[in-house]
Parts: C-alpha cells; structure tokens; sequence
C-alpha cells in the first residue's frame, strides 16, 4: 500500500489528539479526518484504533457501517444527489444521469482524474425542494428543472482547466 | 427473586436472569444460535424468541430479563413458527452444500434446520457476494457459510483480545472478516483457532491436510510416522460420541497403526526433551544473569502474537523449539541414521490439538537442509475423520502401546504440557532438583494448575526466591507483558499458552457446541480434559523430565547434552519482528 504523506500523518494525528478524550470519539475523529483528507486512509484507522483502544478491524466495521465514510480518496469537489422518495418522483433519476454524464464519474465513485465524486443519497430533509442536489456544500432545490447543478458544474470544469470537455 | 411462569411452570430465578437461564430452571430447552454466554450476548439472530405474555412483539430469550408475574411462552403456535421462519430467512442467503461442508453432520444450524422440521427452502433470492480465504496455513474463512452471528468476532475480541474478525459493511451485503475483508494470512492474526471453535456453521475451519497424509501413507517410497500432542487423547473420544474428559491413548495408538502408520510416538517424549533443553536454558539464564524472565516458546500461537504485538520481549522468549518439532528434528536427524533411511524420504505427521501449529511447521526457522522438520500437522478433529474414512470401530479397538524403539519413553511431565500450568510444572519438577540436587518431597506443583484466570506461585531454590507466573489467552498475557516492557515484572519464569486453559482447549480440539458452552448442559470442559492428562500424569511410573531413559540416551548417543551445539542447530530456533500487516 502507498505511504501516506507526512502533512496528511500530522493532521490525523492532530485530529486523534483533539479528540481522544471526549465520550464516544472514534465517529468525531473519523468525520474530521474525512473532512480533511477525503477519505479515511489506513494509517488513520491506526492512530484511532490506538487512541480509542479498538483493533483496527473494529475502526474499519465503523467506517464501512456509515456512508459517509470511504476509505478511497474522494475527488476534489463532491456532488450529492438525493434519491429519496420525494426527489426521486421529482426525477432525481434524470439528474443524476445527467451529472453522471458531466463529471465521467460513476455512483458513488470518483472521476479518473480526481475532479468529482458523485454520491447519490438517502433522504437529505428537504422534501419540499426535491429534487435537491448539493455541490460542494452549496444545496440547489427544484434541481431536476433550473439547470443551475449543471452550470455549477461546467464552471468548476472551466475553473480546474476545462479538462472534462 | 422472582416467580415466572414457562409454560405453565412456576419457576423462581434470581432478578437479573435472563428467560433463557428461567427456561433452563424450568426443564424447557429454548434453541439458540447466536448465543454464547459471557462472549456473544446480542439476542441478534432472534432463533431463541419466545411470547411474553401482554408483550406486543416476541422476544430473544437469551437477552430478555425476567420480571415478577412474567409468563413465559416457548413453543406455542406464534413462537414456531416465527423460530422457523427465522432460520428459513438464515437459510436464503446461505451455501447450502452441506453434502461436502467440513462441519457435515456437526454443524449447529444444520442440527436448528432439522429440529425445526424444515423440509424445503422456502425463501429463494440473492446471496450476497462471497470471500474465500484459504491463504493462511491453519484457518479457512468462507463467507458463504457465515450467519453473521458475531461469535467469532467476540471470541477474537474478548479471548486474544485481538478484534481482527469484525462487521464490514452493513444491511444485505455485512460480512465478517479481517480490516480491507484481507486474508488472516496478512493481518495480526495469532492462527489459534478459538474463533473456529465457536463458529457454528463451516464458514470457519482448519486448513485440511487429511489427503496429502493418505497420499503419503500410500507412496511406496515413503516411512510415515506419526507423533500425537497430549491434549489430543483427552478430546479425541468426543469425536466418536464418548464423554468429554475421556482418555483414549490407547485406542488412538491402535487406530494409528492400522492405518498404516510406521511408528506411532507420543510427542511427550519431545515434551520431556523440551523440558531438558528448557530447563538448562533457565538455569543458565538464572546463574549468568541473562533476560529474564524467560517465557515459554511451545505455544506457535503465542509466537506468531509476541513477534507482532511484543517484538521487543523477544529476547525473553526461551529458544526452544515445541515440543512436536524438537521430535520432528530428531527423527529426520537420529532416526534416519539409525535405521539408514534417507531423511528425503520419511514424512512426519502431528495430531496436534492446535490450528497455529500448521503454520509453524512451515517456518523457515523449521528447517534443515530445506526439509521440513514436520510435514503435516492434523488437528484432533481431522484425526478422527481419518480414523472415520479407514472404518474404524474406534469405541471398541483394543488399546495399544506407543512404539518403544528410541522415543517410546515418556514421563508424567510431558503429558501435562496439553493443560495451562503443565509446562511450569514439568520444568519446575526437573530444574528444582537439578538446582537443589535433592529429589522433591512433593512433585505437584498445584498453585498453577487450573484453567481459569492468571496463576502465580513464590518457590525458594536454593534460598533464592523465584516468582513464576501462567497465563492462557493473550488477554490474560496482556498484563504480564506490559509488566515486562515497563521493566517491573516481578517473575523469573512465565508459561504463556494462546489458548485459554491451553491445548486441551486449542483450536484444533473436538468443538465444544453452543449447548455445553452455555451451560445447558453440565459439564466444564476444560477441566474435564485437563483432568484426563493430571490423571494420567499421576499413573505413571517416572514423573519428572529428566528421569526419561531414553531421553538420557538420545543424550549420550546423539546430542551430547543439554544446550549442546548440535542440541542447539536442531531443538532451538529464532524469532523475529513481524509486520502486523502485510499491505
């Protein structure tokens, strides 16, 4: 397995130090070591296993249990789509098809070069815009008709250099 | 207390029972699967449901407290057919080969799907994706065959506490195994086995080695001789249905040899020798003031976890080889020679009552000349099925002896080694008396005897006072490890076994089912099995390592003495640090 970078050790091991004596601190340890490296490297699972007195195989039943967590990297900028109820009668479906088509990047998985990860989505609350899409943190409702996710991301595309085509 | 009624029985138990323990009182068996008391208590596999009276839902009894007034039903129409239903569901998703499973005709959910007269598969859909996983040299993991009851988890977790078998992922596609799902060949995995011994079904089982020994019993151009570990004649019997706790030396003896075997030793003459070369390494690492304390190397579980967790207490571990490979050793070495046979062309086998040792007979460090000192390893549970496949009247073979020529001899000090404590005791026996040169007035040592918890006793040798310790499992090794690292153990002399009360309860034992381990039915296992060695120990005529003739022989003829140069190529070995994962 590849070496993880130094900056990348220090920060998880920052991010264990800040939390190793809070109740329950594995889960709050795991969303910011997600948050800050996109995924939870193996030496992560490690330093946490260690910190909590868990094995590493405990650490990784977590991380699979929760979608939230992935263990590969996640590109540089994150899509979600909801397929909830509400949004898949809306035509969540359509949209995201249509992301997919965008981005090159497959459900739930990364573009080749690393710019979009696509997730499609349990129910995010907000029934009442459906369907809703998120781009990098920002929520679009009414997302299936206003064609703004689309222009969201043909702007990332010529931002990042406009490889996508 | 408190009064509950189980179909109709008025039973009184105490407050915090569950209604399985009130079912029991009661004279009602109430089936499990998942259930394992003090290991997996999670009510998750929801076989053991029963109706509350004025309870909305049924509940798993294995987990549901009693309450005053409760009445309880176990078997009535709703309870059937739910319990049924349960096991139908299990059954949807599970590799119904039974036909050519390891565990036909002993698996727990075979027996559940037969008492519960299910005679069709009445749910038929998607099986989720499976793993295979034979790549370690002891322990098989097929996912097909798992039920995800979690006993394996616990056991690992809480026995060795390792946790290397977890939950990976969730809902349809959960599945049990090693972080990334990898192999137990590249994970910290110690190789014991506990986790095969509580499985209930075969989605964990020995790496089989049964076909390549019929294939060597049947090459012309090989000597096959076979050696048995102590611990195995105690549990051996309950393959064949007889009492746990049975001894059958001597029906094992007679089986071995009609099945072709050239000779048949008893690994307690490598024991003995073990003690003799042990017992040195001690006292010479006590007068010239060497890393103490020293522990015991005979458990290859315990090996595979000190190189991963503890490599810096290496230097503690004594050099000895086990027991079985010393023997290994010498018959590819001494016997050879003496009988003029190519050591190329003899095949040693072990009936070993552990899962760990197949993969230590395949350590470089076990070698001479690139031959391997041991060929196979069974464990008790593969040796009956061979003993079953060559239609053996096991029950009413008449006994027999162990050959006598050169390694025939053995003392009550090796036979003791299957049980926690027996390796101290043996080694205390002969270097007491080495030390002191004055014969024991009492040879049992029974302060560390037993098969619970950590065991210590405080000896005066000579007016030195030596405090030895003995632990069974790594959890109770935990502690005593800690102590070392830290620099404040207080012990000369530590016995470390990787199974809890040792090999009589090794990964390669006879399984012990859900229904004994959960008390429902009286017996201590452990104990039992322990007794059949302590039993035998105290029958035999010579006690003590050092008073085994042909161990003072194979010293005189062959090895020169103990911690000798040649002693040293073939009964000692090395260790060294180990990756804790290979990724």
């Amino acid at each position: 397995m590849e070496k993880l970078n130094q900056s990348s050790l220090l920060k998880i091991k920052e991010i264990v130090s800040k939390h190793k004596d809070e109740p329950g601190p594995t889960i709050m340890m795991l969303h910011d070591v997600q948050d800050a490296l996109g995924y939870i490297p193996f030496e992560a699972m490690e330093e946490i296993a260690l910190a909590t007195n868990q094995s590493v195989g405990e650490v990784y039943g977590v991380v699979t249990f929760y979608a939230q967590f992935t263990t590969q990297p996640k590109g540089k900028h994150i899509i979600n789509v909801c397929i909830g109820t509400a949004c898949y009668v809306k035509g969540a479906q359509l949209l995201l098809d249509r992301i997919l088509e965008l981005t090159h990047a497959k459900v739930n998985g990364t573009s080749h070069d690393g710019l979009f990860s696509v997730d499609a989505t349990r129910c995010l609350g907000a029934c009442g815009l459906a369907p809703v899409a998120i781009v990098d943190g920002k929520v679009y409702g009414d997302a299936e008709k206003s064609g703004l996710v689309e222009k969201a991301i043909q702007e990332i595309i010529a931002c990042e250099g406009g490889k996508q085509g | 207390m408190v009064n509950v009624k189980i179909n109709g029985i008025s039973v009184e138990v105490e407050e915090n029972s569950t209604v399985l323990q009130a079912a029991k009182k009661a004279g009602v068996h109430i089936p499990t699967l998942c259930f394992l008391k003090d290991l997996n208590e999670t009510g998750a596999c929801r076989v053991c449901l029963v109706e509350i009276k004025g309870a909305r839902a049924l509940g798993p009894a294995c987990i549901y407290p009693v309450s005053e007034g409760m009445e309880v039903f176990t078997h009535n129409k709703r309870v059937l057919a739910a319990r049924k239903n349960t096991v139908e569901l299990l059954l949807s998703n599970h590799n119904k080969d039974c036909l050519s499973c390891a565990r036909n005709q002993n698996c727990e959910l075979q027996k559940l799907a037969d008492d519960l007269g299910i005679r069709e598969f009445k749910y038929q859909g998607a099986y989720r994706p499976v793993t295979f996983d034979d790549f370690s040299d002891g322990i098989v993991r097929d996912t097909s065959k798992c039920v995800t009851c979690g006993r394996c988890v616990n056991a690992c977790a809480k026995i060795q506490g390792l946790g290397i078998l977890n939950f990976i992922d969730r809902g349809f596609n959960t599945k049990i195994g090693p972080v990334y799902n990898k192999s137990l060949a590249d994970v910290n995995c110690m190789q014991c086995g506990q986790c095969i011994n509580v499985c209930p079904t075969g989605a964990l089982h020995e790496k089989e080695e049964i076909h390549n020994v019929i294939n060597a019993l049947h090459d012309p151009t090989k000597h096959v001789i076979v050696q048995t570990a102590p611990a195995v004649r105690a549990s051996l019997g309950e393959e064949f249905g007889m009492p746990i706790g049975t001894r059958v030396t001597g029906k094992m003896v007679a089986a071995l040899k009609r099945i072709g075997f050239e000779r048949v030793y008893d690994t307690n003459f490598g024991a003995d020798l073990t003690i003799m070369e042990e017992g040195t390494e001690l006292i010479e690492r006590l007068q010239n003031h060497g890393t103490l304390p020293m522990i015991t190397s005979c458990s290859p579980g315990w090996i595979r976890y000190v190189e991963r967790e503890y490599p810096e207490l290496l230097g503690n571990l004594s050099t000895c080889k086990s027991p079985h490979m010393m023997l290994g050793a010498i018959i590819k070495s001494h016997y050879a020679q003496r009988k003029g046979i190519d050591p190329k062309d003899i095949y040693v086998v072990s009936i070993m009552p552990c899962t760990a040792k197949k993969h230590e007979k395949n350590r470089e460090e076990m070698k001479q000349n690139g031959l391997q000192d041991v060929d196979a390893v069974l464990t008790t549970r593969e040796c009956g099925k061979l003993i079953k496949m060559f239609g053996l009247d096991f029950e009413h073979l008449r006994d027999e002896q162990f050959d006598e020529d050169l390694f025939g001899e053995y003392t009550g000090a090796g036979v003791i080694f299957g049980a926690s404590g027996g390796v101290m005791e043996a080694a205390l026996r002969t270097v007491t008396e080495i030390l002191t040169g004055k014969e024991l007035d009492d040879i049992e040592f029974k302060a560390v005897r037993g098969t619970e918890g950590i065991k210590e006793a405080t000896l005066t040798i000579n007016d030195q006072e030596i405090k030895v310790a003995v632990a069974h499992s790594m959890v109770l090794a935990k502690p005593l490890l800690e102590d070392i690292k830290a620099g404040k153990s207080p012990y000369t002399f530590i016995e470390i076994m990787g199974c809890p009360g040792g090999c009589i309860n090794g990964g390669g034992q006879s399984r012990v089912i859900g229904n004994i381990r959960n008390g429902f039915i009286d017996i201590d296992w452990k104990k039992e099995r322990a007794k059949a060695l302590y039993d035998e120990d105290a029958i035999m005529p010579k006690r003590k390592s050092h008073e085994n003739k042909q161990v003072q022989e194979l010293y005189e003829n062959f090895l020169g003495k103990p911690g000798s140069h040649k002693a040293h190529e073939l009964l000692h070995t090395t260790y060294e640090k180990k990756d804790r994962f290979n990724f």
